[in-house]
């Protein structure tokens, strides 16, 4: 005989992604291997933020770059070319990476050897708010021409993380764009949020972006269960 | 297009619970969703009956409680509901304070099912 029955539930719509978000953590804790997810619209400056931070960075940390595109290898190229390991992920249509897809990525970049893992996520701002990476800290690019209205379009994307890199603050004089009511906004829905500046095009501001990110890397590693020495080794 | 590898993830939910409830059909799935998502709930609807498509999941209502965003002052500790999509700065009505933690308005998760249990249980898949 039929019968209607409710059945409680109570479980995360995301629930399975987070979980393995957070064993990839744990595992790159292990590994000491600092992983960050930078997340924007698509032409706001990623690669060349990224471009900019391999410069800065590649002499004193191992780094790698997971680059999710959702049909070209154009990005990968570029950072190919600065003789960094790079992991092309074609998403296939797909609009966001999810944890399973960056394990993937993860595992083909060998993480063991490397001290710095950068996500470049597929360039929009809805669904990889949703979606847990597993990375270290996250990062998310509003470009001046978008527009200092970002925040109150896209509420979840800034209550997700941890820095705001203004780019392209070297258009500032050609675009409308008012700096403190774009903060005001911003620190109404994460009062947490680091709000760094930059042109990745003429280099302004990518001081103090790259002193973060290199106090962050030293900091986890720190913290990190395998033995912090292994900088000595980088040159190998 | 944004809903539809979240939808995936509710249907994967809705299978597994009612496999482990021996259910034949589902009627409707509850989901709390807070009012800070982009989820839209047509779009939801439309890529559930996608994906549904030809299981015994078919033909199952989403029924989408919208939870209020609701944010507590720093400053005063005033809690007051903020309609995220009206565009405007969030300030606290009763101090103008800018800092705020999150009260409500960030939930995402299936509550609950309702399901036939029994009858003829031979076709699922």
């Amino acid at each position: 005989m039929e019968e209607i029955r409710l059945i409680e539930v109570k479980e995360g719509i995301l629930s399975d992604n987070k979980a393995l978000a957070n064993e990839l953590r744990h595992k790159l804790q292990r590994m000491g291997t600092f992983m960050l997810n930078l997340m924007s619209s698509p032409g706001s400056g990623k690669t060349s933020l990224i471009l900019k931070t391999i410069d800065a960075l590649k002499d004193e940390f191992r780094i790698g770059v997971i680059e999710a595109d959702i049909a070209s290898t154009v990005d990968s190229e570029k950072v190919a070319s600065r003789g960094i390991k790079v992991v092309q992920l074609r998403t296939s249509g797909f609009c966001h990476l999810d944890a399973t897809m960056v394990s993937e990525g993860l595992d083909a970049l060998e993480p063991q050897a490397l001290d710095l893992v950068i996500i470049e996520n597929v360039g929009n701002l809805v669904c990889p708010a949703e979606f847990d990476t597993g990375a270290i800290r996250n990062v998310m690019i509003l470009s001046i021409p978008e527009g200092d209205d970002k925040p109150l379009k896209y509420p979840l994307m800034f209550t997700v993380c941890d820095v705001l890199v203004v780019n392209k603050i070297d258009a500032m004089g050609v675009f409308d764009f008012d700096i403190n009511a774009m903060k005001k906004r911003v620190r109404a829905l994460n009062s947490n949020i680091r709000i760094f500046m930059t042109s990745a095009k003429t280099g302004e501001g990518i001081d103090s972006w790259v002193n973060w990110l290199t106090k962050e890397i030293k900091g986890f590693r720190k913290n990190s269960k395998y033995h912090p020495n292994r900088l000595s080794n980088s040159e190998i | 297009m944004h809903e539809l590898p979240v939808i995936k993830s509710i249907f994967d939910m809705c299978v597994k619970h009612a496999k482990a409830n021996n259910a034949s059909k589902i009627i409707s799935v509850t989901l709390k969703v807070g009012e800070i998502s982009d989820l839209q709930d047509e779009w939801m609807q439309r890529y559930f009956d996608y994906i549904s498509k030809g299981t015994f999941v078919e033909g199952a209502k989403l029924v989408i409680e919208r939870v209020p965003l609701v944010m507590r002052c720093k400053k005063c500790s005033e809690s007051f509901q903020v309609d995220i999509h009206a565009g405007r700065q969030i300030e606290c009505p009763r101090c103008k304070g800018t800092e705020f933690a999150y009260v409500s308005g960030r939930e995402y998760r299936v509550e609950s099912m309702e399901v036939v249990c029994g009858g003829d249980t031979a076709d699922r898949s």
